[in-house]
């Protein structure tokens, strides 16, 4: 197991690596330069080099690059061009509020999910079955930047029971968590309901129901024990969607998070913040990623890591 | 299901391509006094904040909608199916370097990097188009690269490189067409996946620039007028939901025709 810890970990570095190097090379995407980007077609040819001074763009490629990745190295992402921030700070000051909401999305989602797919199972082809599953088709289809205005017309504006924009109370956090959530929870109760039934069928729970155990005992503490870890495997990697769905939804309801960040510096042009912003969405996603990997021995002992 | 896809999928093409000479009004057509109109007989989506007919304009964002799903789905099918066939087939250094970009890349979830890309290159629909087909391929090429593993081993092939094929002939006669259904499953989802990514784009302003009619720009034309006119965010998000709902519904039923063990579950 620690050897296998390692091995995962040091497969991580380049993946990690990459990504930084994409999230560096985006400021040198921009068409034309970038400094005259940020600052605008009014600026002054002055003020354009004092920039390219000030981010380092005057010097080499590869000094750029060396001067990135031990800055990231150090936690040292740059500093803001519209506020004179430091990025790191400016993005750990959000972070809370964006782990808040995915916290809340996902608990939600799995709360709604599961016991959705072990019904869908356990009522497998009948009219139960199929409502709820063209229920969770209709959640994956509907977009979160539709269904958060459309929730906040109807409890929000026409019933006027939560408040539409902002954070503080847990009010607040209703309507956006629940946009957030609806997509993953319609995965999840297809990934539940398919993997269930994939138990189900399985020899043991025959046997344990001719020893005379009951339905309910034999399918909640033998078949949907098994049947849990392809559903991990699925709430770690749609943690990612989950982030990303964050940056609508926190544009949708005002969230102070760090995807709302990222969508106000995209349309600042500051490229630093925006870089941070991306580096730390990715970088998250690859640790959820790991974690689940890892999580994969705890729950099932068969997996042996070689 | 599938059959209620294909009519949905196909009156949406129908509509995009004949789009000009069914729209009721021009989609630009302003009619100031009529502005935020509710929906009527007259104007059964009602009318944007703009005093455009929403109806119109819906069909005609249905035609963005399409363009830019089918394209991104052909660029990404395209360059996925000839690096997963390559890599997979011939395997060594290659595959190495492409399996490396590939896990790069998957470490942006969803549509994080064509946000990125459309923030750096400036926002339009031909950036849009080359963003979503920048991280569209990965999925495309490691499907492909797993299928040509298991059917490169398979008799037919092994037999006909023995008989001397050469590589080009065995991967586009005998490896590659083993490979095309699940791609047409991939395809289907994949281009319910461009229309809400285009859609997502546009809503944050990223997207296709107004006055274009796009579906995510009109929704987030209507986000400021949730309280007086809710028509505006209404409609086109449920053309998208539609749309996306339809071709889900294609995409699992191919699956499930494809793979018959599947819908047994």
């Amino acid at each position: 197991m620690a050897r296998y810890l390692v091995r995962r970990l040091l497969l991580t570095v380049p993946v990690l690596v990459g990504v930084a190097t994409l999230v560096f090379s985006l400021i040198h995407l921009v068409p034309g330069d970038p400094a005259q980007a940020m600052l605008g077609e009014g600026a002054s040819p002055q003020d354009i080099a004092a920039l390219r001074t000030r981010l380092g763009l005057d010097r080499p490629l590869v000094v750029q690059y060396g001067g990135f990745i031990a800055g990231l190295a150090r936690g040292d992402l740059g500093v803001s061009l519209r506020t004179n921030e430091p990025v790191t700070s400016a993005i750990a000051e959000r972070m809370p509020a964006t782990f808040e909401l995915a916290f809340a999305a996902m608990v939600l989602a799995v709360a709604f999910a599961i016991p959705l797919g072990i019904v869908s199972a356990v009522r497998h082809r009948t009219r139960v079955d199929h409502a709820a599953m063209t229920l969770a088709l209709v959640g994956i289809s509907i977009p979160n930047f539709w269904l958060g205005p459309l929730l906040a017309i109807v409890f929000a504006v026409e019933l006027g029971w939560l408040p539409v924009s902002g954070r503080g109370t847990l009010a607040h956090l209703m309507l956006p968590a629940v946009t957030l959530a609806a997509a993953l929870a319609a995965i999840l109760a297809r990934m539940t309901r398919a993997s269930l039934l994939e138990e189900l069928s399985e020899l043991y729970v025959l046997a344990a129901r001719a020893r005379g155990t009951s339905r309910q005992r034999a399918v909640l503490r033998h078949a949907f024990r098994n049947s849990l870890i392809p559903v991990v495997t699925i709430i770690g990697l749609q943690f990612g969607a989950v982030l990303t769905g964050a940056i609508i939804t926190e544009t949708i309801f005002a969230w102070p998070g760090v995807g709302r960040l990222l969508i106000q510096s995209i349309s600042f042009r500051d490229y630093p913040l925006v870089q941070g912003c991306i580096l730390l969405i990715a970088a998250t996603y690859v640790a959820m990623n790991l974690l689940t990997d890892l999580l994969y021995g705890v729950l099932d002992p068969r997996i042996r890591y070689e | 299901m599938i059959r209620l896809g294909a009519a949905i999928v196909s009156v949406t093409l129908l509509l995009a391509a004949f789009g000009p000479w069914v729209t009721p009004y021009d989609p630009s057509r302003q009619e100031l006094a009529l502005r935020l109109a509710r929906p009527s007989l007259a104007h059964p989506f009602g009318i944007d904040e703009l005093g455009r007919d929403i109806l119109s304009r819906v069909l005609a964002g249905a035609r963005i909608s399409l363009l830019v799903g089918l394209t991104v789905v052909s660029v990404s099918a395209a360059v996925g199916l000839a690096l997963g066939l390559v890599g997979g087939y011939f395997g060594g250094l290659l595959d190495e370097v492409i399996g490396r970009v590939v896990d790069v890349l998957l470490a942006f979830p969803g549509i994080l990097l064509a946000i990125a890309l459309v923030a750096v290159l400036g926002p339009s629909l031909v950036n849009v188009v080359l963003a979503l087909s920048v991280i569209g391929w990965v999925g495309y090429a490691r499907l492909v690269r797993g299928q040509v593993l298991r059917i490169r081993e398979l008799e037919h092939v092994q037999a006909a490189r023995a008989l001397g094929a050469r590589a080009p002939r065995v991967l586009l006669r005998h490896v590659l067409p083993g490979t095309l259904p699940s791609v047409l499953v991939q395809a289907t989802l994949g281009m319910a996946s461009a229309v809400i990514a285009e859609a997502a784009l546009s809503f944050l302003g990223l997207g296709v620039q107004p006055p274009t009619p796009s579906w995510g720009t009109m929704l987030n034309g209507g986000r400021t007028h949730l309280l007086d006119a809710p028509h505006l965010t209404v409609f086109p998000g449920l053309a998208i939901a539609v749309l996306v709902l339809a071709l889900n519904f294609l995409g699992d039923g191919l699956r499930d025709a494809i793979d018959p063990r599947r819908e047994r579950r």
